[in-house]
């Protein structure tokens, strides 16, 4: 088990700016996830952790040893491929057994270490068998063991499980989550699935055209978004924004010209900006509906079993409301929203940062 | 079917008659015995057939000399041509470097230098460095003639490995020669195999330079074509050495068919 330290790293690709100046501490055990887009730089960063890339700037820091020049197999990682990159000429067993051949393990310790390994995974009875005779799921959990069967510091992992059909997507997450808790070295796990990310981080590191914008724990990315780009991405539906401006007078804001008291967290933030606009920012299941000064029109009523999921039409915004399943609403009818003031999210107009709390 | 189709299969069965007819027709005399061959009018279709013919060419001693050396000369090709065009192909298939492209171009643009306006100078330069009427010599040019061809077809069949592959081999502790080794090497092997036995294939048949760079360690083309061309042999032999050239290399395409396929397939791509 080790901590990794990223000093801010730099990757180009021809004209292409993948990865800019990425700085994590990642400590000791810890499950730390890189979300974010497509494209968005998650791939590169890990390889770079790997030593599959070199980056053009910046250092690797791996249990306390700069590992930046260091070839792959010297890091003492495991990593698990989003293709699972199993070799198709070995059966499983020599598969898994790869890692420790490499490192001269004798034949005996190799048994005995890929059946443990294999154990955990529960992949003992296919260890016979070719990659191409087993199912999606089984080849992931062979792509984790070889990873894991040399006990490496770090466990990389990038989007393990994408190619899985949603019901072993669900079922191999809690897997995973087990494993870690058994094995708990620390694990970088590149996703682009927010849920994933927010059922399996300790920590969230959440990515944008190559750049850390958010790194904390879920909970605290979701309640409380860096900035607009992390508030829409992370959740489903997204958060909702509106336009808002800040009274001259009394520094209070301004929906669709309607006034609601600011939240006293950002008192001191609007006080500059008293005349000026801010964006307000909202969860979907923080809008109250039935009371409130908003008007709206429901557009769209979308059963979804544990809640319902309502499209309202106000003045000038579309907005997202989640409700109880027994609230009885049709499309058509006209709605008052209500904007909780503990739940609102102020940012800047502009930048679209996260004002800052008190 | 549709006009189309049938137009389609009118080609293709053209074309296959324009290679087959002759094979056919050389098969046929060289396994039509001697007095037959030389009686008039000739039935189109032999009344009997024998194998005297070819067997009395194949027990010749020169002939049997001239197949050594097609043979030595195709294996020597086959080496050499391994040993460059495994790391070019390897290079290409996984790197990319300013003007890869310009080198794959380039590779193949060699091909369109005709062989003929470099005939006397190779032959003074082989002579000059002792290299002429050799084995060596002549699996020299057959080496350089196959190369544009088999570079890019290993190029395409490294392509074929995932680079992943190798790269989880190296995070598990392997070096980059070593991921080779293991992992890209074994996986390659089928197509690397297909690679030889066309560049095989290619000498065997080269007619040209071994004509041209040899006097006394002629191939077996080079042979024939000598004795027909210099010495007017009687034409149950030329019949019976077509047909020895052009079989083993009708049978090993035959054999390799797939292989081929899918090497051009993603080379002419
Ligand atoms: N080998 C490469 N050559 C050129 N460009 C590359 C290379 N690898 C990545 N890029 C570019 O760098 C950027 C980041 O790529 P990266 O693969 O890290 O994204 P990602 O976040 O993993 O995306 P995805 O979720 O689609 O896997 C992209 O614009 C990509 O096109
Ligand atoms: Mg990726």
């Amino acid at each position: 088990m080790a901590e990794i330290r990223l000093e801010s790293l730099h990757k180009r690709f021809g004209r292409v700016v993948a990865v800019r100046d990425v700085s994590l501490e990642i400590r000791e055990g810890e499950f730390v996830v890189l979300l974010g887009p497509s494209g968005c730089g998650k791939t590169t960063v890990l390889r770079l952790i790997a030593g599959l890339e070199t980056p053009d700037r910046g250092r690797v820091w791996i249990g306390g040893r700069d590992v930046t020049r260091l070839p792959p197999g010297r890091r003492d990682l495991g990593m698990v491929f989003q293709s699972y990159a199993l070799f198709p000429h070995m059966r499983v067993f020599d598969n898994v057994a790869f890692g420790l051949r490499m490192r001269g393990v004798g034949a005996a310790e190799q048994r005995r270490r890929v059946q443990e390994v294999a154990e955990l995974l529960q992949i003992a009875d296919l260890l016979d068998r070719y990659p191409a005779q087993l199912s999606g799921g089984q080849r992931q959990r062979v792509a984790v063991a070889r990873a894991l069967v040399v006990r490496p510091q770090v466990l990389l992992m990038d989007e393990p499980l994408s190619n899985l059909d949603a019901l072993l997507r669900l079922h191999m997450r809690a897997e995973l989550k087990r494993l870690h808790r058994e094995v708990g070295s620390t694990t970088v796990y590149v996703t682009h699935d927010q849920v994933e990310a927010m059922s399996l981080g300790d920590r969230v590191a959440v990515l944008r055209e190559g750049q850390v914008v958010q790194f904390d724990t879920p909970t605290q990315i979701y309640d409380h978004p860096a900035d607009r780009f992390v508030g829409s991405f992370l959740g489903n539906p997204p958060m909702n924004f509106f336009q808002a401006t800040v009274d001259p007078e009394d520094g209070s804001l301004r929906v669709e010209g309607v006034k609601f008291p600011a939240p006293a967290a950002y008192a001191e933030a609007l006080a500059e900006r008293r005349g000026g606009s801010v964006l307000v920012g909202i969860r979907p299941e923080h809008v109250s509906v039935g009371a409130g000064p908003l008007r709206g029109e429901v557009l769209v009523v979308e059963p979804l079993g544990a809640q319902k999921l309502l499209t309202v039409r106000t003045a000038h915004h579309v907005v997202k409301v989640a409700v109880g399943p027994d609230r009885a609403l049709r499309g058509g009818d006209p709605v008052a929203l209500g904007l909780p003031e503990a739940h609102l999210r102020l940012m800047d107009a502009h930048t679209e940062r996260a004002l800052p709390r008190r | 079917m549709t006009l189309r189709k049938l137009g389609l299969y009118a080609a293709a069965l053209l074309l296959s008659a324009w290679v087959l007819v002759p094979i056919l027709l050389i098969a046929l005399a060289a396994t039509t015995p001697r007095e037959d061959l030389y009686r008039w009018p000739r039935p189109l279709w032999p009344e009997r057939l024998s194998l005297e013919v070819l067997s009395s060419f194949a027990r010749q001693e020169a002939v049997l000399r001239a197949l050594g050396n097609s043979l030595a000369v195709a294996g020597l090709t086959i080496v050499l041509a391994t040993l460059v065009s495994a790391p070019a192909g390897y290079a290409l298939s996984r790197y990319r470097f300013r003007g890869r492209e310009a080198v794959q171009l380039g590779i193949l643009a060699t091909k369109m230098f005709p062989a003929t306006a470099l005939a006397v100078p190779l032959a003074v330069a082989f002579i000059r460095w002792g290299l002429y009427d050799t084995l060596f010599g002549v699996a020299l040019v057959h080496t350089a003639l196959s190369l544009p061809f088999v570079i890019l077809i290993v190029a395409s069949v490294f392509r074929g490995v995932p680079a992943e592959l190798e790269e989880a081999a190296m995070s598990l502790g392997a070096s980059r020669v070593g991921a080779f080794l293991r992992v890209t090497l074994p996986m390659a092997l089928p197509g690397l195999a297909a690679a030889a036995i066309f560049t095989f294939i290619l000498s065997w048949n080269e007619v040209f330079a071994a004509t041209l760079l040899t006097v006394n360690h002629r191939t077996l083309p080079a042979l024939l074509v000598h004795s027909v061309v210099a010495e007017g042999a009687p034409l149950h032999y030329r019949y019976a050495g077509g047909l020895f050239l052009v079989l083993p290399a009708l049978v090993i395409i035959f054999v390799i068919r797939r292989y081929l396929l899918t090497l051009w397939g993603v080379t002419v791509r």
